[in-house]
């Protein structure tokens, strides 16, 4: 095969190449700085990859810096694979979240499926055994023939990929907003389980240690992945499918029995996985971390393809790849272990102690740079802000009170929409009880995961309305985070932790940086609020196709601990009598709801108002109250306010039916979203504790076994309807809607 | 009684059957590498789920062709019993131990989800704790459980009693709703509805942990004597 | 070296759900004329020809790459031209 001769640094230089690969020109003179001479091709490619956003993070750093990301409880914090959380008797929970978006939004099938196994080796690098994923996915409008398309596209590449490696994928959300109709969002979290003695980090320490590489060949796939994350979604992204990769399950499921049976072994001093920026980012941070050098030898590297150059090598995204460094001298112990799972563990380099890194490819050095200009001298930018007209606006409005006649009508609509409707159809196609651990699956407000062996259990969320962020970036930030917790409370365990996946538009324009500033905010308040550190993440930008930037959606994954099996809480109502109570009151805010988007189509005035003081009380006093045994069932009242949350309440096996009393304005009552409420049913025997240990709940009705949600108000019935009728419009909504024509 | 599960590449229901017999049932087991491996020592050999070789070709084609299937077959000779399950049924009907085919799901999804099951022969040495047409509540989670074999197939089956579990409502198109059938001897069981997910409460149903103690019962019936 | 062209069908009369969407999805896109769609597989396999290339294809297909309970099979053997 013939091959076009490499661009002459001079070249590079004369034409600006690099800024083809999202490279500045000032960016490049500070390359030359640092060198003391031109970059080659293959330099500028790893520089190139380096120092896009996706792995430097250079516009998002100073707003990163804001959150609290300390605690007693907090092992490893941001910086490694995955953060690692202390959950007693010697073990651990890692977790963190990633996006995958761009990649979705050109090939949604590979996309997601990749994204979920980027993450899962992120987790087991750090010797963990992954014990669940979660999905947060966001599209545009399911009426859009592509959307449906691309919707369908990501569930079964999801499913296809994670029920292979045995994972089980146990929950998530997905929201629907025309935002993100050409910017679909695929956010996949990893929740992985540890001895806190196997802990793993990804370091190449060790002079004269010996680089293994393991599992799938390198091709040419993805190259320039992490460039593209960085870029906007234009028309012509469809023609570079190029850059999206293929995952193989069957690759990664040996690859995680071989690494967490490798982290046994004392000859192993260091593992990381190739995501982004493959081969470089894993080999030049391992090596900074330690503080040493590294040099391979890329003639060792297994390829693919035939003819592969030093650059194309360097900056491969295929998938299912690990990097490990070994004692000098007990190769074979790891060889032989991956041996067993037929894989081959080759050595590629060595560590070496000038800090530099060094490439050698058919005898000669291709490339000699300072490991630390690669992964922590990157530029970092304070991007400017700028407060968007719209947000003034919509500060500006007088309370948007929406106008509702027939309440029963609404109900019915609002289980419909997408994003509230069941998503039994996505779920049912993951695997959720692999491993068989699970205990709540996906559809309670939290799914939870016991730990074998042991007296306790793991819930685990994601969260956030985007909605919410757009009107007010901050409140909306604060709430994302309150929410998770919620759920998290509503189950009956106590959060522990968040990992956040930031996903914003284009951080170059001021109204967007703001967003993102503004919503690191909020959500850095809250974690604090609620002793929440934020342990891991990822950002992505540029999520805008076509000028239309995506509502700010950072999305808050997070984990907490049941004490006991005990406390394990359904948020289904239970038994026939069970006395139901509303804690906090209801105001009228309709800002970002789910009624407003019915009513009026788009979204405007301000979001619910949150006070975190009153939201960590009620926090505290539920979980007192559950871990007193004195509650039965548990939910938070989120999009479409206390009507759906008690219709969603009846949608189980229980075949039961509640009649409530309700005061005040019927549409306030009914559909408002005020924040920090909970909806909580009681044994009768437990009313007078449980009233004592929850200050402000308010008994509002009963459970019933007549198989009908009734609602009274002023004395007269405002809503009576079949439990089953209601449960068959929720679960027939989105089927419905797919099999309908564009 | 002591069970041996064999764990080939891309199993991944392996831990959980090991639990399902060792902490829930209270018996022997050992995780069993598909290489190297020698089965004579074991009582029962389960066959876990999962996705052997990626699935790739057919579910369960690859794994059926290595060489511990040699002595799964003497192992079944001998009259020992064998169970897959999902992913270990598709490897037992590929390795001709059991007649028909898998295809995949008539939605052409993967499925997950608890599924009623009723017990059409209770006689079977995998069966004889539950009642004769008891609805059990077993988990589905497959992609390729649309059982097939032809009629002539079929017919034998149905007169040697052979088919032990059918979905009461079929989820994958299945032949005659069939969810699991044992072989003419009566010693292997295949069945795609996953017994090991089912052996505790906490996890929804404990319905599938008779079907272990069936396979218990009458080892010790033919082979510990004063049983 | 010689190249193996195996096609694997589903055997007539076994149902193929697959076949039926795509066959669905042609109507929905006016193609009314397509009356019946099988999807099947095809392999290619590049082949030492030490002799029996034939002889092997056809073992290789009863033992692995087709199932005979609802799969059919093909293949045609062609001479690769090295330059």
């Amino acid at each position: 095969m013939l091959q076009e001769p490499e661009l002459t640094p001079e070249v590079i230089e004369e034409k600006r190449v690099y800024q083809e690969m999202g490279l500045t020109d000032e960016e490049f003179s500070t390359i030359k700085e640092i060198l003391g001479r031109l970059p080659n091709f293959t330099e500028i490619g790893i520089f190139s990859v380096m120092w896009s956003e996706h792995c430097s993070y250079k516009t998002s750093k100073p707003l990163l810096k804001k959150f609290p990301t300390k605690a007693p409880h907090v092992l490893q914090g941001p910086g490694e694979g995955a953060g690692v959380v202390d959950i007693g008797d010697g073990q651990a929970v890692v977790f963190k979240i990633e996006s995958h978006n761009h990649p979705s939004a050109v090939e949604p099938y590979q996309g997601a499926a990749t994204g979920v196994g980027g993450i899962i080796r992120d987790v087991f690098s750090m010797g963990a055994r992954p014990i669940a994923t979660l999905n947060s996915l966001r599209f545009g409008n399911l009426t859009n023939g592509r959307v449906k398309y691309l919707f369908d596209e990501v569930v079964h590449g999801i499913a296809g990929y994670g029920n292979c490696v045995g994972v089980p994928t146990v929950g998530g959300e997905i929201q629907f907003d025309d935002s993100y109709e050409g910017n679909p969002l695929v956010n996949a979290m990893c929740v992985g389980l540890i001895d806190q003695k196997d802990m793993q980090k990804g370091i190449a320490s060790g002079i004269g240690n010996t680089v293994l590489y393991v599992g799938s060949k390198t091709g040419r796939d993805g190259i320039h992945g992490a460039t593209f994350a960085s870029e906007d979604l234009t028309e012509d992204s469809e023609s570079k499918r190029s850059s999206v990769q293929v995952g193989d399950p069957f690759m990664e499921k040996l690859l995680i029995e071989a690494c967490l049976e490798v982290i046994h072994s004392d000859a192993l001093v260091g593992m990381q996985d190739m995501g982004a920026a493959g081969l470089t980012s894993s080999a030049s941070e391992m090596a900074s971390k330690a503080g040493t050098g590294m040099e391979l030898n890329l003639d060792f590297i297994p390829q693919r393809e035939e003819n592969m150059t030093a650059y194309e090598m360097m900056l491969s995204e295929s998938q299912e790849r690990m990097l490990l460094v070994v004692k000098q001298g007990r190769e074979q112990e790891i060889q032989d272990v991956f041996a067993k799972y037929d894989l081959e563990a080759v050595a590629v380099g060595t560590v070496t102690d000038d800090k530099q890194f060094r490439l050698l490819h058919h005898g000669k050095v291709v490339t000699d740079v300072p490991v630390d200009a690669l992964a922590e001298d990157a530029p970092v930018y304070y991007k400017p802000s700028k407060v968007p007209s719209y947000f003034e606006e919509y500060q500006a409005m007088d309370d948007y009170l929406p106008q509702v006649t027939d309440h029963q009508a609404v109900l019915k609509q609002l289980l419909q929409q997408p994003t509230i409707a069941s998503k039994e159809y996505v779920y049912d196609q993951y695997d959720s009880m692999v491993q068989a651990n699970t205990v709540l699956a996906p559809g309670s407000s939290a799914a939870v995961v016991r730990v074998r062996g042991y007296d306790k259990a793991l819930a685990m969320t994601t969260d956030c309305n985007s909605r919410y962020l757009y009107l007010d970036p901050e409140t909306g930030g604060k709430i994302a985070v309150a929410e998770a917790a919620r759920n998290i409370v509503c189950s009956g365990a106590k959060p522990l932790a968040l990992t956040d996946g930031l996903n914003f538009g284009n951080p170059d324009k001021p109204e967007i940086f703001w967003q993102m500033e503004k919503s690191v905010d909020g959500m850095s308040e809250a974690s604090l609020a609620l002793n929440t550190p934020v342990i891991s993440g990822n950002v992505s930008l540029y999520n805008q196709s076509n000028e239309q930037a995506i509502f700010p959606t950072p999305i808050v994954g997070m984990v907490g601990l049941h004490q006991s099996l005990k406390d394990i809480t359904p948020s289904f109502f239970q038994s026939n009598g069970d006395l139901i109570y509303i804690i906090g009151e209801t105001k009228a805010e309709f800002g970002g709801s789910e009624l407003q988007n019915i009513l009026e189509k788009r979204y405007f005035g301000k979001a619910p108002a949150i006070d975190l003081t009153i939201e960590a009380k009620r926090q505290n006093a539920l979980l007192q109250a559950i871990q007193a045994d004195l509650v039965e069932s548990a939910q938070d009242l989120a999009e479409g306010g206390l009507a759906v949350a008690l219709a969603e309440s009846l949608f189980s096996e229980k075949q039961l039916g509640c009649e409530i009393a309700v005061e005040g304005d019927l549409t306030t009552a009914l559909f408002s979203e005020t924040q920090s409420r909970f909806l909580v049913t009681v044994k009768q025997a437990n009313q007078s504790a449980f009233e004592a240990a929850v200050e402000d709940a308010k008994c509002i009705g009963e459970v019933t076994d007549s198989k009908e949600l009734v609602i009274r108000h002023d004395n007269q019935v405002a809503i009576k309807e079949s439990v089953a009728d209601l449960c068959d419009l929720w679960k027939g909504a989105i089927p419905c809607l797919l099999k309908s024509k564009a | 009684m002591k069970f041996a599960v064999i764990v080939f590449p891309g199993s991944n229901c392996d831990r959980d059957m090991y639990h399902a017999v060792t902490d829930a049932l209270g018996e022997e087991a050992d995780l069993v590498w598909y290489q190297g491996a020698k089965l004579e020592n074991y009582d029962a050999i389960l066959l876990p789920g999962g996705f052997s070789y990626g699935d790739y070709l057919r579910s369960g084609a690859i794994a059926s062709t290595s060489d511990i299937v040699a002595q799964l077959k003497e192992h079944v000779r001998k009259g020992k019993s064998v169970l897959g399950v999902c992913n270990g049924f598709q490897i037992l009907l590929e390795s001709g131990l059991l007649p028909g085919a898998m295809m995949r799901n008539k939605d052409l999804k993967f499925i997950c989800h608890h599924e009623d099951l009723r017990v059409v022969n209770h006689h079977s040495m995998f069966t004889t704790a539950y009642e004769q047409d008891e609805i059990i509540s077993i988990p589905v989670a497959h992609g390729e459980g649309n059982y097939y074999c032809d009629e002539e197939t079929l017919a034998k089956l149905k007169a040697n009693n052979q088919i032990v579990f059918t979905y009461e409502n079929n989820p994958n198109g299945s032949v005659e709703d069939i969810a699991g059938i044992i072989n003419e001897a009566g010693n292997v069981l295949g069945m795609m509805p996953h017994p090991e997910r089912a052996a505790e409460s906490i996890l929804g149903s404990a319905d599938g942990l008779k079907l272990f103690q069936s396979i218990v019962e009458n080892w010790r019936k033919a082979y510990v004597t004063g049983a | 070296m010689k190249k193996a062209l195996v096609y694997i069908t589903l055997k007539e009369g076994v149902l193929d759900p697959q076949g039926k969407t795509v066959q669905h999805s042609l109507d929905t896109l006016g193609y009314a004329g397509v009356k019946e769609v099988r999807v099947g597989k095809y392999l290619e396999l590049l082949i030492e020809d030490e002799g029996a290339v034939e002889a092997q294809v056809e073992e290789m297909c009863e033992k692995l790459l087709a199932n005979p309970v609802i799969e059919n099979y093909t293949y045609t053997i062609e001479e690769v031209v090295t330059l």
